[in-house]
Protein backbone atom coordinates (compact mmCIF):
# COMPACT_ATOMS: atom_id res chain seq x y z
CA UNK A 1 0.00 0.00 0.00
CA UNK A 2 2.96 2.28 -0.61
CA UNK A 3 1.93 5.63 -2.12
CA UNK A 4 -1.67 5.29 -0.95
CA UNK A 5 -1.49 8.88 0.30
CA UNK A 6 -0.73 10.16 -3.21
CA UNK A 7 -3.62 8.17 -4.66
CA UNK A 8 -5.97 9.47 -1.97
CA UNK A 9 -4.77 13.06 -2.49
CA UNK A 10 -5.23 12.93 -6.27
CA UNK A 11 -8.77 11.55 -6.18
CA UNK A 12 -9.81 13.81 -3.27
CA UNK A 13 -8.59 16.95 -5.03
CA UNK A 14 -10.37 15.95 -8.26
CA UNK A 15 -13.71 15.42 -6.50
CA UNK A 16 -13.42 18.49 -4.24
CA UNK A 17 -12.64 20.81 -7.18
CA UNK A 18 -15.44 19.30 -9.27
CA UNK A 19 -17.83 19.73 -6.33
CA UNK A 20 -16.76 23.39 -5.95
CA UNK A 21 -17.30 24.00 -9.67
CA UNK A 22 -20.81 22.50 -9.48
CA UNK A 23 -21.53 24.76 -6.46
CA UNK A 24 -20.28 27.74 -8.51
CA UNK A 25 -22.65 26.81 -11.35
CA UNK A 26 -25.50 26.38 -8.88
CA UNK A 27 -24.88 29.86 -7.40
CA UNK A 28 -24.74 31.39 -10.89
CA UNK A 29 -28.13 29.80 -11.56
CA UNK A 30 -29.55 31.34 -8.36
CA UNK A 31 -28.20 34.76 -9.43
CA UNK A 32 -29.79 34.37 -12.87
CA UNK A 33 -33.13 33.40 -11.29
CA UNK A 34 -32.98 36.52 -9.08
CA UNK A 35 -32.18 38.71 -12.11
CA UNK A 36 -35.11 37.19 -13.98
CA UNK A 37 -37.49 37.90 -11.06
CA UNK A 38 -36.29 41.53 -10.91
CA UNK A 39 -36.87 41.99 -14.64
CA UNK A 40 -40.29 40.35 -14.45
CA UNK A 41 -41.30 42.70 -11.63
CA UNK A 42 -40.03 45.74 -13.57
CA UNK A 43 -41.87 44.52 -16.67
CA UNK A 44 -45.12 44.15 -14.72
CA UNK A 45 -44.72 47.64 -13.24
CA UNK A 46 -44.05 49.08 -16.71
CA UNK A 47 -47.14 47.36 -18.11
CA UNK A 48 -49.27 48.82 -15.28
CA UNK A 49 -47.80 52.31 -15.79
CA UNK A 50 -48.41 52.12 -19.57
CA UNK A 51 -52.02 50.99 -19.01
CA UNK A 52 -52.62 53.79 -16.49
CA UNK A 53 -51.08 56.37 -18.81
CA UNK A 54 -53.17 55.16 -21.79
CA UNK A 55 -56.44 55.26 -19.78
CA UNK A 56 -55.51 58.76 -18.49
CA UNK A 57 -54.99 59.98 -22.07
CA UNK A 58 -58.33 58.58 -23.27
CA UNK A 59 -60.20 60.19 -20.33
CA UNK A 60 -58.68 63.61 -21.04
CA UNK A 61 -59.58 63.26 -24.76
CA UNK A 62 -63.23 62.56 -23.78
CA UNK B 1 -37.38 15.71 -25.81
CA UNK B 2 -36.29 19.16 -24.62
CA UNK B 3 -32.78 20.15 -23.57
CA UNK B 4 -33.75 20.10 -19.88
CA UNK B 5 -34.76 16.41 -20.12
CA UNK B 6 -31.57 15.57 -22.05
CA UNK B 7 -29.48 17.32 -19.40
CA UNK B 8 -31.24 15.50 -16.57
CA UNK B 9 -30.82 12.14 -18.33
CA UNK B 10 -27.16 12.88 -18.92
CA UNK B 11 -26.78 13.71 -15.22
CA UNK B 12 -28.06 10.27 -14.22
CA UNK B 13 -25.89 8.54 -16.85
CA UNK B 14 -22.86 10.45 -15.51
CA UNK B 15 -23.61 9.40 -11.94
CA UNK B 16 -23.94 5.71 -12.90
CA UNK B 17 -20.76 5.78 -15.02
CA UNK B 18 -18.78 7.60 -12.32
CA UNK B 19 -19.76 5.01 -9.69
CA UNK B 20 -18.78 2.21 -12.12
CA UNK B 21 -15.47 3.99 -12.85
CA UNK B 22 -14.61 4.31 -9.16
CA UNK B 23 -15.51 0.68 -8.54
CA UNK B 24 -13.28 -0.45 -11.42
CA UNK B 25 -10.34 1.74 -10.36
CA UNK B 26 -10.39 0.70 -6.69
CA UNK B 27 -11.68 -2.87 -6.83
CA UNK B 28 -11.33 -4.34 -10.32
CA UNK B 29 -8.22 -3.27 -12.17
CA UNK B 30 -4.81 -4.63 -11.09
CA UNK B 31 -2.12 -2.03 -10.34
CA UNK B 32 0.74 -1.83 -12.81
CA UNK B 33 3.71 -4.00 -11.79
CA UNK B 34 6.43 -1.32 -11.55
CA UNK B 35 4.49 1.76 -10.44
CA UNK B 36 2.16 0.04 -7.98
CA UNK B 37 -0.88 1.80 -6.58
CA UNK B 38 0.15 5.29 -7.77
CA UNK B 39 -0.52 4.15 -11.34
CA UNK B 40 -4.26 4.16 -10.53
CA UNK B 41 -4.14 7.98 -10.85
CA UNK B 42 -3.68 7.39 -14.60
CA UNK B 43 -7.34 6.24 -14.96
CA UNK B 44 -8.60 9.74 -14.11
CA UNK B 45 -5.59 11.69 -15.44
CA UNK B 46 -6.09 10.54 -19.06
CA UNK B 47 -9.88 11.21 -19.17
CA UNK B 48 -9.27 14.66 -17.63
CA UNK B 49 -6.80 15.38 -20.44
CA UNK B 50 -9.26 14.12 -23.06
CA UNK B 51 -12.16 16.33 -21.89
CA UNK B 52 -9.85 19.34 -21.47
CA UNK B 53 -8.59 18.97 -25.06
CA UNK B 54 -12.13 18.40 -26.35
CA UNK B 55 -13.21 21.61 -24.58
CA UNK B 56 -10.40 23.60 -26.14
CA UNK B 57 -11.30 22.16 -29.55
CA UNK B 58 -14.84 23.45 -29.05
CA UNK B 59 -13.49 26.86 -28.00
CA UNK B 60 -11.59 27.04 -31.30
CA UNK B 61 -14.54 25.88 -33.44
CA UNK B 62 -16.90 28.28 -31.64
CA UNK B 63 -14.33 31.07 -32.09
CA UNK B 64 -14.12 30.47 -35.84
CA UNK B 65 -17.92 30.51 -36.16
CA UNK B 66 -18.17 33.65 -34.00
CA UNK B 67 -15.63 35.51 -36.15
CA UNK B 68 -17.41 34.30 -39.30
CA UNK B 69 -21.07 34.78 -38.34
CA UNK B 70 -20.89 37.20 -35.39
CA UNK B 71 -23.67 35.32 -33.58
CA UNK B 72 -23.53 35.66 -29.78
CA UNK B 73 -24.49 31.98 -29.47
CA UNK B 74 -20.99 30.94 -30.60
CA UNK B 75 -19.34 33.27 -28.12
CA UNK B 76 -21.43 31.82 -25.29
CA UNK B 77 -20.49 28.28 -26.38
CA UNK B 78 -16.78 29.19 -26.56
CA UNK B 79 -16.85 30.83 -23.13
CA UNK B 80 -18.63 27.83 -21.55
CA UNK B 81 -16.18 25.39 -23.16
CA UNK B 82 -13.14 27.44 -22.08
CA UNK B 83 -14.35 27.52 -18.49
CA UNK B 84 -15.07 23.78 -18.24
CA UNK B 85 -11.84 23.06 -20.14
CA UNK B 86 -9.84 25.09 -17.61
CA UNK B 87 -11.34 23.16 -14.68
CA UNK B 88 -10.44 19.82 -16.27
CA UNK B 89 -7.03 20.97 -17.52
CA UNK B 90 -6.09 22.22 -14.04
CA UNK B 91 -7.18 18.92 -12.50
CA UNK B 92 -5.26 16.99 -15.14
CA UNK B 93 -2.05 18.91 -14.31
CA UNK B 94 -2.58 18.50 -10.54
CA UNK B 95 -3.33 14.75 -10.83
CA UNK B 96 -0.27 14.29 -13.08
CA UNK B 97 1.90 16.19 -10.65
CA UNK B 98 0.74 14.03 -7.72
CA UNK B 99 1.50 10.90 -9.78
CA UNK B 100 4.94 12.29 -10.71
CA UNK B 101 6.11 12.75 -7.11
CA UNK B 102 6.34 9.03 -6.18
CA UNK B 103 7.25 7.88 -9.72
CA UNK B 104 9.72 10.55 -10.87
CA UNK B 105 10.67 11.81 -7.41
CA UNK B 106 9.56 15.37 -8.22
CA UNK B 107 6.26 17.25 -8.42
CA UNK B 108 7.20 18.97 -11.67
CA UNK B 109 9.87 18.95 -14.35
CA UNK B 110 10.22 21.10 -17.48
CA UNK B 111 9.69 18.12 -19.75
CA UNK B 112 8.30 18.79 -23.27
CA UNK B 113 4.83 17.34 -22.50
CA UNK B 114 4.54 19.20 -19.22
CA UNK B 115 5.87 22.47 -20.61
CA UNK B 116 3.56 22.52 -23.64
CA UNK B 117 0.61 21.64 -21.35
CA UNK B 118 1.56 24.48 -18.98
CA UNK B 119 1.67 26.90 -21.94
CA UNK B 120 -1.80 25.70 -22.98
CA UNK B 121 -3.08 26.23 -19.43
CA UNK B 122 -1.56 29.73 -19.29
CA UNK B 123 -3.19 30.75 -22.59
CA UNK B 124 -6.64 29.74 -21.34
CA UNK B 125 -5.98 31.54 -18.05
CA UNK B 126 -5.42 34.61 -20.25
CA UNK B 127 -8.68 33.92 -22.10
CA UNK B 128 -10.68 33.66 -18.87
CA UNK B 129 -8.97 36.72 -17.33
CA UNK B 130 -9.91 38.73 -20.41
CA UNK B 131 -13.53 37.57 -20.19
CA UNK B 132 -13.75 38.17 -16.44
CA UNK B 133 -12.15 41.62 -16.42
CA UNK B 134 -13.89 43.22 -19.41
CA UNK B 135 -17.53 43.88 -20.29
CA UNK B 136 -19.28 41.53 -22.69
CA UNK B 137 -18.80 43.67 -25.79
CA UNK B 138 -18.44 42.28 -29.34
CA UNK B 139 -14.82 43.52 -29.35
CA UNK B 140 -13.95 41.49 -26.23
CA UNK B 141 -15.75 38.47 -27.73
CA UNK B 142 -13.63 38.83 -30.90
CA UNK B 143 -10.40 39.04 -28.87
CA UNK B 144 -11.54 36.00 -26.91
CA UNK B 145 -12.28 34.07 -30.11
CA UNK B 146 -8.79 34.82 -31.49
CA UNK B 147 -7.08 33.81 -28.21
CA UNK B 148 -9.19 30.62 -28.08
CA UNK B 149 -8.22 29.66 -31.65
CA UNK B 150 -4.50 30.40 -31.17
CA UNK B 151 -4.41 28.55 -27.83
CA UNK B 152 -6.08 25.46 -29.33
CA UNK B 153 -3.21 25.19 -31.82
CA UNK B 154 -1.13 24.05 -28.85
CA UNK B 155 -3.34 20.95 -28.29
CA UNK B 156 -1.86 18.86 -31.17
CA UNK B 157 1.62 19.98 -30.07
CA UNK B 158 0.93 18.72 -26.52
CA UNK B 159 -0.32 15.38 -27.92
CA UNK B 160 2.63 14.97 -30.30
CA UNK B 161 5.26 16.25 -27.84
CA UNK B 162 6.10 12.77 -26.53
CA UNK B 163 7.06 11.70 -30.05
CA UNK B 164 8.59 14.97 -31.27
CA UNK B 165 11.02 15.58 -28.42
CA UNK B 166 12.93 13.70 -25.76
CA UNK B 167 10.67 13.27 -22.77
CA UNK B 168 10.26 11.30 -19.58
CA UNK B 169 6.47 11.43 -19.80
CA UNK B 170 5.17 7.93 -20.59
CA UNK B 171 3.44 7.37 -23.94
CA UNK B 172 0.89 4.82 -22.76
CA UNK B 173 -2.01 5.12 -25.19
CA UNK B 174 0.09 5.06 -28.37
CA UNK B 175 3.63 3.90 -27.65
CA UNK B 176 6.65 4.76 -29.79
CA UNK B 177 6.71 1.15 -30.94
CA UNK B 178 3.01 1.31 -31.91
CA UNK B 179 0.10 -0.22 -30.01
CA UNK B 180 -0.78 0.68 -26.44
CA UNK B 181 1.11 0.09 -23.24
CA UNK B 182 -1.73 -1.38 -21.18
CA UNK B 183 -0.68 -4.95 -20.48
CA UNK B 184 -3.96 -6.27 -19.03
CA UNK B 185 -7.42 -6.20 -20.74
CA UNK B 186 -8.91 -5.05 -17.42
CA UNK B 187 -6.76 -1.91 -17.65
CA UNK B 188 -8.20 -1.16 -21.10
CA UNK B 189 -11.78 -1.77 -19.86
CA UNK B 190 -11.25 0.49 -16.83
CA UNK B 191 -9.78 3.26 -18.92
CA UNK B 192 -12.71 3.06 -21.38
CA UNK B 193 -15.28 3.28 -18.57
CA UNK B 194 -13.42 6.24 -17.01
CA UNK B 195 -13.28 7.95 -20.42
CA UNK B 196 -17.05 7.41 -20.85
CA UNK B 197 -17.77 8.72 -17.33
CA UNK B 198 -15.75 11.90 -17.84
CA UNK B 199 -17.10 12.47 -21.35
CA UNK B 200 -20.69 12.27 -20.02
CA UNK B 201 -19.84 14.49 -17.05
CA UNK B 202 -18.11 17.05 -19.28
CA UNK B 203 -21.06 17.13 -21.72
CA UNK B 204 -23.45 17.63 -18.78
CA UNK B 205 -21.38 20.50 -17.33
CA UNK B 206 -20.91 22.11 -20.73
CA UNK B 207 -24.65 21.99 -21.51
CA UNK B 208 -25.43 23.44 -18.10
CA UNK B 209 -22.95 26.31 -18.37
CA UNK B 210 -23.82 27.02 -22.01
CA UNK B 211 -27.50 27.20 -21.14
CA UNK B 212 -26.70 29.61 -18.28
CA UNK B 213 -24.66 31.88 -20.54
CA UNK B 214 -27.48 31.87 -23.14
CA UNK B 215 -29.93 32.86 -20.40
CA UNK B 216 -27.59 35.61 -19.22
CA UNK B 217 -27.32 36.96 -22.78
CA UNK B 218 -31.12 36.97 -23.20
CA UNK B 219 -31.65 38.62 -19.80
CA UNK B 220 -29.12 41.31 -20.75
CA UNK B 221 -31.01 42.03 -23.97
CA UNK B 222 -34.32 42.10 -22.08
CA UNK B 223 -32.91 44.52 -19.49
CA UNK B 224 -31.87 46.91 -22.28
CA UNK B 225 -35.36 46.75 -23.84
CA UNK B 226 -36.99 47.43 -20.47
CA UNK B 227 -34.67 50.39 -19.88
CA UNK B 228 -35.65 51.83 -23.30
CA UNK B 229 -39.36 51.28 -22.57
CA UNK B 230 -38.90 52.92 -19.16
CA UNK B 231 -37.22 55.95 -20.73
CA UNK B 232 -39.91 56.25 -23.41
CA UNK B 233 -42.65 56.13 -20.79
CA UNK B 234 -40.91 58.81 -18.70
CA UNK B 235 -40.62 61.08 -21.77
CA UNK B 236 -44.30 60.68 -22.62
CA UNK B 237 -45.39 61.87 -19.14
Amino acid sequence: MENLGYLFAAYSIIFVVIFLYVVFIWRRQAALDAELRTLEARMAALTDETAASTSGDSQSDA
Amino acid sequence: MNSFAIRNGLGYVTLALMIAALFMVFDYVPPEAEQGIAQLIFYFHVPLAWVAFASFGIVAIAGIFYLWLGDQLWDDLGYAAAETGMVFCTLMIVAGSIWAKPIWGTWWTWDSRLTTTFILWLMYVGYLMLRASADDTPQVARFGAVIGIVAALDVPIVIASVRLWRTIHPAVLVTKQGGHGLEDPRMVATLLVCLAAFTAFWAWLLMLRFSQLRTRTRLGALAVRIAFADAALSDSK
